[in-house]
């Protein structure tokens, strides 16, 4: 039977540590709305996701009660647009419209993000794929809740640098759209190599064409629990440091399980799989860069924090893979600039930077992400800037992203706040010097060699 | 048997066992163990009980005990199901 102490420990978790299920994401398909009628199409679209999602919030609401956990976001993933709007959208504005429609379903079921506003466009893109990255600035301007992602490389097909160069100008397009909101739009913008096809955190989230007609995806995180937990651990050795590490993994992880399990049997939807990332929020205390610091660095960003990132990132794989059976490709650290107060503090301290940040993106989770830097930065500096992170991912065939924020009319020293979970980011000084020679090559960079391995 | 862990906190009082014990009693929940301390004024109590029999869903169990503690006693009360602490400690 369950003890005191026991009881006590997971309720400081979620009192104290903050520790939260941060996300509920369910993936629905939307294959079979396809039409060539546009109209129709949008009123499919928005019958289909409001008619699987209409219950989604309220059931998270009474697990989050009954179990005394919190839920802290419920969001929807759909099948990348490009692949739906494809016969009914003529223009980049025809895609809009169906943002548009996102937006609205998404608004009417009360949940807070919508992802899917997606192109697959590794090798390729074909003229709706072209259309919809195109009509990225448009949508994300004129939609509060959609996200968008775009996957322009993979360990098979390599990288495309047509995509690559086109994404460069797409982000600083978005960001002058939203030039008045801080450049907001290039928040809900992902660039990938290698995505999942059943990422539940956003903005990164579709629903891949592999997947079951509807799914739920579980996110949860608690970077606070596990910088506890190595505060008992300070100066031992490296076993019981990773010890501690996929012990607190293990247990958080078995929250998620919990929640999924529920979730999926009272909304009565499979489950798909559970992320347990350290993905860290503006709040004091919820920082993945304070666990590398409790580690024994000053600030992130010091000599040895790839290592220390490593070992996080695998000893929670290793706690959560334990835990449960669905584990997704995801689960590890996130280390967002904007979203972490730890990080902000190491980038003002003039320890953190973006090349270092490249650095530790080879061994995390996902990539460069919610990094404003400064609104001139020019296109072809942005796409060089994807192009490096997107080969980072192909040759070590994992996930890498780019999520960066060109913030219009702010330079090196400016600060932008975003608001919310987003938080606020110091702008951070991007290299001058130039690689147009490089990325405006067409075509693209193949497949690397361990690719071939049929 | 669905079981549910009630934990109760805060500083320490007349009647706190009473004000929830009677609550649980008028609703059929039926105490399965009590566990009590006092850490330096601090008042500290887990009990494991049985809502099978209880009329009331488990989220208005949940809700009115939060209130009794808020404004009646004076105290933090949580009632969450079993399940979580079992999975997050046991293999």
């Amino acid at each position: 039977m369950i003890n005191f102490s026991e009881v006590r420990q997971t309720n400081e978790m979620i009192e104290k540590e903050n520790l939260d299920v941060r996300t509920i994401t369910m993936g629905i398909s939307l294959l079979d709305c396809i039409d060539s009628d546009l109209t129709v199409l949008g009123q499919k679209v928005y019958d289909k996701i409001h008619k699987s999602a209409y219950d989604l919030v309220r059931v998270g609401e009474e697990i989050s009660r009954d179990y005394g956990i919190p839920i802290v976001n419920k969001r929807i993933s759909v099948t990348p647009i490009a692949l739906i709007g494809g016969s009914a959208c003529r223009c980049p504005e025809d895609f809009a419209q169906i943002a548009r429609v996102l937006d609205r379903a998404a608004h009417d079921v009360g949940v807070n993000f919508l992802g899917g506003y997606s192109a697959l466009v590794s090798k390729g893109m074909t003229e709706s794929d072209r259309m919809l990255i195109r009509s990225i600035p448009q949508a994300l301007s004129e939609t509060e809740l959609v996200c968008s992602s775009v996957n322009v490389g993979s360990t098979k097909a390599g990288i495309d640098m047509d995509a690559v160069r086109l994404m460069g100008s797409i982000i600083k397009e978005t960001a002058e759209r939203t030039a008045d909101r801080g450049s907001i739009g290039c928040a809900k913008l992902v660039v990938f190599c290698n995505a999942p096809d059943d990422n539940p955190f956003m903005a990164g989230a579709f629903h891949g064409v592999t997947e079951a007609d509807r799914i739920l995806n579980i996110g949860v995180s608690g970077p606070g629990v596990v910088k506890k937990a190595l505060e008992s651990v300070r100066g031992s050795d490296f076993e019981t440091l990773c010890e501690t590490v996929k012990k607190t993994a293990f247990k958080v992880t078995r929250v998620g399980q919990l929640v999924a399990k529920e979730a999926s049997r009272r909304l009565g939807v499979p489950f798909g799989i559970i992320d347990l990332s350290l993905a860290p929020t503006p709040a004091v205390g919820d920082s993945v860069a304070d666990i590398l610091c409790e580690m024994g660095l000053e600030y992130a960003g010091a000599p040895g924090t790839t290592a220390a990132l490593a070992l996080l990132n695998d000893q929670v794989k290793k706690g959560g893979v334990m835990a449960s059976s669905y584990v997704g490709g995801l689960s590890g650290a996130f280390i967002p600039v904007s979203e972490d107060q730890g990080m902000i503090n190491a980038v003002n301290a003039g320890c953190l930077t973006l090349e270092k940040l490249e650095a530790m993106t080879s061994v995390c989770s996902v990539g460069l992400d919610m990094i404003a830097i400064p609104g001139d930065t020019k296109d072809t500096t942005i796409a060089g800037i994807i192009a490096d992170e997107m080969a980072i991912g192909m040759i070590n065939q994992k996930t890498t992203a780019v999520r960066l924020i060109p913030v219009i009319g702010k330079d090196v020293g400016d600060e932008v706040e975003f608001g919310g979970l987003l938080g606020y980011a110091p702008i951070m000084p991007v290299s001058a010097f130039g690689c147009e020679g490089f990325v405006n090559r067409k075509g693209r960079i193949p497949a690397p060699v361990h690719s071939f391995k049929n | 048997m669905q079981r549910a862990i009630i934990t109760v906190v805060g500083k320490d009082t007349i009647g706190i066992i009473a004000g929830v014990c009677t609550y649980l009693a008028q609703n059929r929940i039926n105490i399965l163990d009590i566990s009590q301390t006092i850490v330096q004024g601090y008042f500290n109590m887990m009990m494991i009980v049985d809502v099978t029999t209880t009329q009331k869903s488990f989220g208005e169990i949940s809700e009115e005990l939060a209130v009794l503690g808020k404004e009646q006693i004076g105290v933090q009360i949580k009632c969450q199901k079993e399940e979580i602490f079992d999975l997050m400690h046991r293999i």
